[in-house]
């Protein structure tokens, strides 16, 4: 651990703090380079979607729990898509499923959740003035809200959006003869993820070279909080996964729009055959899924790290295993680009592909239990607050659990062959991942809004909130897993023609009465939020009594984060609860030397190191008034 | 009507939700709450999750026990038997670990709750306690993959010699099916040849198509081994027969295959569902288009001697539409006439 590092930054924002910046609202709200800023430009658009995606959701949720129901009263809104009963058209219905999936994994879970609290946190947690690159940071969030508008666009053409399944496997995504979403819908959402590759790629650079370069005196690597450990990574995976979805892109625009065939072969369809030959369908997954499985972590690692802090802070006492914390973070970042095909066991590909994919998988549940240990083991003999946050975060802790363990089935080829694409997955994944990521994301929100707001949300509505939404989400998801191991299978229109699928409508309505209700829970937040953002109570300036560096900032941190030098970090930010000390923290700016009575023998003796540290540094700040 | 109720409600719902807001904090202003570092609801909170422990492990323990019958579907072929072990041994392990972990996540929440005289205690690491955490997970799940990897190699190895073959070909939104007759070998295909009377795009000029015959539904032997072989004429489908535990894509260009011994026949299975109307049912797996949910084909399993006579008596294509047979060499011909 060397307290000595690199004081380059030093001259670099001496002219910084100088001058006031006067912002006009266009550079402040709009086109602003401020991370704070575009970090809360992230969550607001964030959000948007995130009732968008849900409301399709209810919408198919309607369909699938109560399919005699006439929707008649969606009318104005859904105009040709319902019949002259008033029941959903079933193309109608896959484009929804597509959008939900679409809307949620990458604008909601990628963009709200790693935009906004890389973007917000990571300058601020390490201590620094802004990202790397303000611009290209701004770049970022502009591209992803043209692609926004792209894909909203396409919710409103006639053909209706893309209707293949968020992974829009070709060949039915490529030809309009098959699914009419695949004209124009189809297009539209290719830009429309181009774009947001684009953003995502911009904002990862930004967030790595942010993380390694400019991080404060003293914060050196195994200083880091965990949540910036968790976006650093999280930068690394999507920079690394993410091009390759753009090859998979643009190779599926040639064999939509150019005539080649990557991907289609041997095709007789609407009374034609089409001339592609020695394509194969197979390589696209593959492709997709290459990016596809390591989104899954993109997703869930910033959730991840969001409640490591929260728990360690609410809990007063530090992360059990930071070490091990982080190992298993590197581990999972490394682990998750070759565990891709385990969501092809049954697509035809080479059997024995199948076996490696099914250990490499399954070595990837080592470092996630010992995430899950750990969390669990910094609970235990803590003195636990229950903020709103630490409700989500332990919230998150049970979808870990209860979405991993059924990972060990699926990830299981022979056992994936019966379960493969039933609503076993569909429950699966909207636990661990889905809703995981999203309580995590709600944690974030309800620890960093005075910091981001400089006023508290409601703790009472923040409670009301999270049993609603922690029960409902169990009540939506659980079911599933009978339903999925009676084998009934994703992305159905309706079950009632098959005999094997055709009971459970009763659990069916249930399941969809539940979303309606977690769906209409989360306006009690969205009041909460944006009540609080005007109205709610004056924050103090460490609500929360942390250790970390964002903390020490003032109240509505201006362009540039601390008003004079940035702050030294002498500790890491677990030291929580030392004994001997008589606040239960201590936050990264106080030093060692200023808290004899709770050092621990090893860090008695850096006491020295940084005592010469500090001497050094002094003599070089009176060299440098003497030079003025 | 549905709208004015809708309103009527949201209308409500916010006006409950500003009230019991208001009042509150309110309250909370009075109590001078906001002041202390934990509150009452500290309690109240610590509190529900063992609420929601008691609660929600009793509704889990009580649906599964309770319904068990109706998610379990009965499984009808050998390698099924195998799978739905390996997926029991898996639900008993994890169920172990997911009743652990949670107990223990929602009970130290109650027991640890915030005390003003009290001090958490610092606990930041312990190596051996990491190593074991690390170790044992592995180890249960080497054994579970294992046995797993050993299942998968046996149900994908190749299909036996003697296998009943069977051609399953996807397309939007049906399944369509053809027998290799006598010869029991598939006729060469071409989907160019693909036409009105010719789905499957059998080509005629191969003597092996000669005695193909298409079926409506899927009949196989009970006991016997059955090699699916699969294909797709336009987008991606997935054969899925629950029963059987059998799940294969069909791939348009590059034909697929399954292999499996069924274990009860049809009338057996009624027998045991109860349900004098049961059938084994493939579905499709792999979203495909509007038609999706409706792909449905029927297989029949029935007696080994009842399946010979049953074959003896299908017709071929050719037989069935001689006009398939034009320009084709004439003792070609005659074989199919045989």
């Amino acid at each position: 651990m060397s307290t000595a590092s690199v004081a380059s930054h030093e001259t670099a924002h001496d002219d910084h703090h100088d001058h006031e910046h006067h912002d006009n609202f266009v550079t402040k709200y709009i086109f602003t380079t401020d991370h704070k800023m575009i970090g809360k430009q992230f969550l607001v658009t964030g959000i948007f979607w995130a009732l968008i995606g849900g409301f399709l959701s209810i919408l198919f949720r309607l369909q699938l729990g109560f399919p005699d129901m006439s929707l008649e009263f969606l009318r104005p809104l859904l105009g040709g898509w319902l019949d002259e009963a008033g029941k959903l058209d079933p193309t109608f219905y896959l484009a929804l499923v597509t959008m939900h999936g679409t809307i949620m994994v990458f604008f909601v879970l990628t963009a709200g959740l790693s935009g906004t609290f890389s973007n917000f946190l990571i300058p601020l947690q390490i201590g620094a003035r802004d990202m790397a690159s303000g611009f290209m940071n701004m770049l970022s969030y502009w591209f992803f809200f043209a692609s926004g508008v792209v894909m909203f666009i396409s919710l409103f053409i006639p053909t209706g959006p893309a209707g293949g399944g968020w992974v829009v496997y070709p060949p039915l995504s490529a030809l309009e003869q098959a699914i009419p979403g695949s004209g124009l819908g189809m297009t539209l959402w290719l830009v429309a993820m181009t774009l947001f590759i684009a953003s995502s790629l911009l904002g990862g650079i930004n967030y790595i070279t942010t993380v390694i370069n400019l991080r404060t005196k003293g914060m050196s690597f195994s200083r880091l909080p965990l949540t910036i450990w968790a976006f650093f990574l999280t930068a690394v995976i999507g920079l690394l996964s993410f091009p390759v979805l753009v090859a998979a892109a643009l190779l599926l625009i040639f064999d939509r729009s150019f005539g080649t065939s990557f991907y289609l072969s041997d095709i007789y369809i609407n009374g034609e055959a089409l001339p592609n030959t020695g394509g194969s369908p197979v390589l696209y997954q593959h492709l997709f899924w290459f990016l596809g499985h390591p989104e899954v972590y993109i997703v869930l690692l910033p959730a991840l790290g969001i409640t490591s802090e929260v728990i360690a802070t609410n809990s007063r006492k530090p992360i059990f295993g930071y070490k091990a914390m982080i190992i298993s973070m590197l581990g999972i970042t490394i682990l998750s680009f070759i565990v891709w095909a385990h969501h092809m066991f049954v697509s035809g590909m080479n059997p024995f592909l199948g076996s490696i994919f099914m250990f490499l998988t399954l070595i990837i549940a080592v470092p996630s239990a010992v995430k899950v240990f750990n969390y669990l083991t910094t609970l235990w003999r803590g003195n636990l607050i229950f903020t709103p946050a630490m409700l989500f975060s332990i919230g998150l802790v049970s979808f870990f659990i209860s979405g991993g363990l059924t990972g060990i089935f699926l990830g299981n080829s022979a056992i994936d062959i019966q379960l493969h694409d039933t609503y076993f997955v569909v429950a699966h994944f909207h636990l661990v991942m889905g809703s995981a990521s999203f309580f995590g994301l709600l944690a974030g929100v309800y620890h960093w809004f005075p910091k981001m707001f400089g006023r508290m949300m409601d703790e009472k509505l923040g409670y009301i909130h999270f049993w609603l939404t922690f029960v409902g989400v169990y009540m939506v998801f659980f079911p599933m897993h009978y339903i999925g191991i009676a084998g009934f299978p994703r992305r159905y229109y309706s079950w009632t023609n098959f005999e094997f699928a055709n009971m459970y409508t009763d659990l069916n309505m249930f399941v969809s009465a539940a979303a309606i209700i977690t769906f209409a829970a989360q306006f009690i937040f969205l009041f909460n939020f944006f009540y609080s953002m005007y109205r709610g109570r004056k924050a103090t300036l460490n609500p929360w009594r942390s250790n970390t560096l964002e903390w020490t900032t003032p109240l509505h941190p201006g362009h540039g984060n601390w008003p004079g030098e940035i702050p030294t970090v002498y500790r890491w930010p677990y030291d929580y609860s030392k004994p001997g000390a008589e606040e239960d923290f201590i936050p990264q700016t106080v030093p060692l030397s200023a808290t004899p009575e709770s050092n621990l023998p090893h860090e008695q003796e850096q006491v020295k190191l940084e005592m010469e540290i500090m001497k050094e540094e002094e003599e070089v700040l009176v060299a440098n008034e003497s030079k003025h | 009507m549905y709208g004015f109720l809708i309103a009527v409600g949201v209308l409500l719902l916010l006006s409950i939700i500003w009230m019991v807001y208001r009042i509150q904090s309110l309250v909370s202003v009075v109590k001078g709450s906001n002041k202390k570092i934990a509150t009452g609801s500290n309690k109240v909170n610590a509190i529900l999750f063992v609420l929601f422990l008691l609660g929600t492990g009793f509704l889990m323990f009580w649906y599964s026990i309770k319904e068990f019958d109706n998610y379990e579907l009965p499984v009808a072929s050998e390698h099924g038997v195998v799978t739905d072990g390996l997926f029991w041994v898996t639900m008993a392990v994890t169920g172990v670990v997911f009743l652990i972990t949670h107990v223990l996540l929602f009970i130290f929440p109650y027991k640890y709750q915030y005390k003003e005289d009290r001090k958490a205690t610092f606990y930041p690491d312990n190596n051996k306690l990491e190593i074991i955490w690390t170790l044992v997970p592995g180890v249960v799940l080497a054994g579970l993959v294992i046995t797993g990897w050993m299942a998968w190699s046996d149900i994908t190895a190749p299909a036996p010699e003697n296998a009943h073959v069977v051609e399953i070909m996807g397309s939007q939104f049906q399944w369509d099916i053809r027998y290799p007759g006598k010869d029991n070998v598939l006729g060469d295909y071409d989907y160019r040849l693909t036409s009105a009377t010719n789905a499957h795009g059998v080509d005629f000029t191969d003597k092996n198509a000669m005695d193909d015959f298409p079926s409506p539904v899927v009949v196989i032997p009970k006991g016997e081994p059955v090699l699916f072989k699969i294909r797709a004429r336009d987008v991606l489908h997935s054969v899925f027969a629950p029963h059987m535990r059998l799940k294969m894509d069909a791939v348009p260009g590059m034909p697929t295959r399954f292999w499996f011994v069924p274990t009860k026949t049809t009338a057996e299975m009624r027998e045991e569902t109860g349900n004098p109307e049961f059938e084994y049912e493939i579905a499709c797996t792999e979203i495909c288009g509007r038609g999706h949910f409706s792909m449905r084909k029927i297989i029949q399993v029935v007696e080994p001697e009842e399946y010979q006579k049953w074959f003896a008596e299908q017709r071929s294509f050719i037989q069935m539409n001689p006009s398939l047979a034009e320009g084709i060499p004439a003792e070609a011909k005659e074989l199919a006439e045989n």
